[in-house]
């Protein structure tokens, strides 16, 4: 992975930008000690590091559009950080950018459970706009793994998803406004109450643009009224193959499941022994989530469980209680812990047609035997969305390149079966440089046009998600 | 540019001075059977294209014809993964034959605009696409974007694009499908689109109430909405000085029993017949001449409604965060309406009408330049419907 040179000139320019910014914003949201830049030096895609020249901690749209202004005026790229947690590096720095966080940004500023919506400052986490209308009976939909961490602005950046958007969609589904500051500090309000654009989507094409179109401060978001409950069934199969074709059979039945998650012997096998769930010992298996009253659910795991039996299935333990469903997520919530124990790894997150999926999996397993790093599969089968976690020792010379080689391979494969690199985790830094594998150069340059309307002078995190070289001229620009 | 919409192009076309009737009359009508005689078509126009499906919306824009028509038929159908690839110009009929044999459906319900103009012409997937269409079934679902998985189009300059793709979950690079979505044909020409599709309810069940007035009415819708069981439609029409509230279940059999018990209970509501393809299609008004279609926050319907005159003719939807209007004077309806919105929030557009004024809410000035930057874009000639989202 390469990023351009930081350019001189704006590093020279530090103390007198440092200065420009304590004009319009308390002094201490202003970070420029090299010891405190340092906190700011990656985001969840760790392997990659590189402490920016300053950080900013706005308190409010106002203090985000001086600073926009100032750096705009500077030239100065910004890099927007929600809480960090992006898996592709969609935060990571460059040497010769401003940070600017939205961790300040966290107050809710209005609920209204008739209108169902709730409106936030986007620096406040995922699980906490849940936790906002919690007591009045609703929940915020999106659900990505990392909600308890993970901040709204970084959800609408990357559009993140979930487990459960099977039934409710990911974020732009759940998107109805946005106020945001454009990289000149230009303020504009797009979508609100109202279910529809008054002229053309622009909500839905900033919704996903990474972080590259401008500064999201503050969103309204759909809220749901809570279903009476939800419960899983557990269901182990003899091989992937069998296990992909009941995810399809279950889907043409016209059951509607919350969530259809699929994991492979290895992920199994880690998960038993991290957090003794009590799995069947099984090449493959899916744990599937239906909602709904005590009969409605009982009436779904009923259908799902009739249809698993034609695949003959290794077991199936349908969830009678809180307690039972608990014991059969517990495996499941806990893989991600149970893979780091194990050794370092790479979570990848190409979508595949459910279809290819007993395809995908047998040619994962002979890349994995090709490269010689261990992979465990745990995904959102139900829309196609997989997680292969490539395993390897990141002190051990030369294994990350070869994890990188080997995930680029998978996410190549997942473009030859007709899907894409990435599914919910964005394109970031980590699969700029695929994007010609998914896309011809007049799909990218349709792409950049908008980045061109909407940040003329490619300031707003300017070397991630296009390959740099297609990119090159809009920068110089 | 301000356009008519009488329903019916040829009214349009008889309502111009005779010189401009003849040139406009003697247009070219161009139906390319494949993406590259589109994209060949849009490089070599030398003027405005009015790019269109079924032409059952009967929006007039000026220049030669260029009809989808021809990129007809299915690409790809994996009802397993809830997946559908098909041309542009598939007729709705097709798709929806398709999608019934399998016991599944377009879940956005888009509605059919020639029970409202009174066009004909055969509706097309493209043109839903192109619309964004959004039936009764949006509170629940979403629009069409919501279900638009990739789009292959043709832009201005006529190269052939491609966003999105056939997978639920994607996230590869910037989001064009949505911006195409709704686009009304100004920003490129579909060629191919993939919608996800969703399983057939077993059952549907419809619950209605009158109340006194429209605030009782969104209240009502609210409460449904705000249930935990699912609500697929909440929709009223005036009856009696008042409204006729309807709330839409669907599902399984016995889960859809169950939640309109519960419902009917908690709301005081009986059971009704299905009005949803009359909602859907907003049959009510297909007798006025001028129809506005009001997008604003459910709770704001009652004042939108307390600021417009008393004989307006009103159908509000998904829950009240779409009303639409009926009467006479299109313009001074379109006008009124608009007015509203800008001070409370959402946007009116004028249907159907005369109307002397730009059919679609003006957006403030750094919107408004941020989508006249992405016209210049993709269509750096302006010769894609110009005007037609004027």
């Amino acid at each position: 992975m390469h990023m351009p040179a930081p350019d001189a000139r704006i590093m020279d320019l530090k103390s007198q930008l440092a200065a420009r910014l304590r004009q319009v914003m308390a002094a201490d949201a202003v970070i420029d000690a090299e010891a405190e830049t340092r906190a700011y030096e990656c985001d969840g895609l760790s392997a990659y590091k590189c402490p920016p020249l300053l950080a900013v901690l706005p308190s409010s749209t106002r203090e985000v559009a001086d600073v926009l202004r100032i750096c705009h005026d500077m030239g100065v790229p910004v890099v927007p950080r929600g809480a960090g947690t992006s898996l592709a590096g969609g935060a990571m720095p460059t040497a010769d950018c401003v940070i600017l966080g939205v961790a300040r940004l966290n107050a809710v500023l209005e609920i209204d459970t008739a209108d169902r919506l709730i409106r936030v400052q986007t620096g406040r986490t995922n699980l906490s706009v849940t936790g906002a209308v919690e007591a009045d009976g609703f929940f915020y939909a999106p659900d990505p793994s990392s909600q308890l961490a993970c901040a709204i602005a970084g959800n609408i950046a990357m559009n993140s998803g979930g487990a459960h958007c099977l039934k409710y969609g990911v974020t732009t589904n759940n998107l109805l406004g946005v106020t945001m500051v454009l990289m000149d500090g230009t303020v504009v309000e797009l979508g609100g109450g109202h279910l529809d654009a008054a002229g053309l989507d622009l909500l839905g094409v900033v919704c996903g643009s990474e972080g590259q179109l401008g500064v999201v401060t503050e969103a309204t978001l759909r809220i749901l009224a809570k279903p009476e409950g939800a419960r899983p069934v557990l269901i182990g199969f003899d091989s992937n193959a069998v296990a992909g074709a009941c995810v399809s059979d279950i889907i043409k039945a016209g059951v509607l499941p919350v969530a259809i998650e699929f994991m492979d012997r290895p992920c199994i096998e880690a998960c038993e022994a991290f957090a003794k769930a009590g799995y069947p010992d099984c090449e493959a298996l899916l744990i599937v989530e239906v909602e709904g009253s005590d009969a409605e659910i009982d009436h779904q795991l009923g259908l799902i469980s009739q249809i698993a039996r034609r695949h003959n299935p290794v077991e199936i333990r349908e969830a009678q209680d809180a307690d039972q469903a608990a014991r059969i997520w517990l495996g499941r919530k806990s893989a991600f812990g149970a893979m780091g124990q194990i050794n370092d790894y790479m979570c990848l997150d190409g979508t595949i047609p459910v279809s290819e999926l007993p395809r995908v999996l047998d040619h994962i397993r002979a890349l994995s035997q090709e490269y010689g790093l261990d992979v465990a599969n745990v995904f959102h089968a139900g829309d196609g969305n997989m997680h292969p976690l490539i395993l390897y020792n990141a002190n051990m010379p030369g294994q990350l390149e070869t994890c990188e080689a080997m995930g680029a391979a998978i996410l190549k494969l997942c473009v030859e079966v007709g899907g894409c690199l990435t599914g919910e985790h964005g394109v970031g830094i980590e699969k700029r440089d695929l994007m010609h594998v998914q896309f011809d150069p007049v799909d990218l340059t349709a792409q950049m046009a908008v980045k061109d309307v909407f940040d003329p002078r490619w300031l707003l995190n300017p070397a991630k998600v296009f390959p740099l070289d297609a990119s090159a001229q809009h920068r110089a620009a | 540019m301000h356009r008519r919409n009488t329903g019916r192009p040829e009214a349009a076309l008889e309502a111009l001075p005779p010189n401009l009737r003849d040139i406009f009359g003697k247009k070219k009508m161009m139906t390319p059977q494949t993406e590259d005689d589109v994209a060949q078509m849009v490089r070599d126009a030398q003027g405005p294209l009015r790019v269109r499906g079924g032409d059952t919306r009967g929006v007039m824009s000026e220049g030669d014809t260029l009809s989808t028509a021809g990129l007809s038929g299915m690409t790809l159908y994996e009802p397993g993964a809830l997946t559908l690839v098909v041309r542009a110009g598939t007729p709705m009929t097709d798709v929806e034959a398709a999608l019934a044999a399998e016991n599944q459906r377009l879940a956005f319900e888009p509605l059919d605009h020639r029970v409202l103009l009174g066009t004909t012409g055969t509706p097309t997937i493209g043109g839903a696409v192109a619309v964004n269409a959004a039936g009764p079934r949006r509170i629940q679902v979403g629009a069409c974007r919501d279900h638009l998985l990739g789009v292959r189009f043709v832009d201005g300059g006529g190269q052939i694009i491609k966003n999105g793709g056939r997978v639920m979950k994607n996230v590869t690079g910037y989001d064009l499908v949505k911006l195409l979505a709704g686009s009304h044909g100004t920003l490129g020409v579909l060629t191919e689109v993939s919608l996800k599709v969703l399983p057939q309810p077993e059952r549907t069940a419809t619950l209605t109430a009158h109340v006194a007035d429209a605030g009782a009415a969104v209240a009502l819708m609210s409460q449904a909405l705000g249930s935990a069981f699912d609500v697929t439609g909440a929709a009223a029409l005036q009856e009696d000085g008042g409204f006729r509230v309807f709330v839409r279940l669907e599902g399984f059999d016995a889960s859809v029993r169950y939640r309109a018990g519960r419902l009917r209970d908690a709301l005081r509501l009986d059971d009704g017949d299905d009005p949803w393809a009359e909602l859907r299609d907003v049959a009510v008004l297909r007798h006025h001449a001028g129809v506005v279609r009001v997008s604003v926050r459910p709770s704001q319907a009652p004042q939108v409604l307390a600021r417009l005159d008393d004989d307006v003719a009103v159908q509000m939807d998904w829950g009240g965060g779409l009303i639409w209007l009926g009467g006479d004077d299109a313009t001074a309806l379109l006008r009124a309406a608009q007015a509203v919105c800008a001070d409370l929030g959402g946007h009116a557009t004028g249907i159907k009408g005369d109307f002397a004024s730009p059919r679609f809410q003006p957006e403030p000035a750094a919107v408004a330049a941020i989508s006249a930057g992405l016209r210049a874009k993709f269509d750096p000639r302006g010769i894609l419907n110009p005007g037609v989202m004027g």
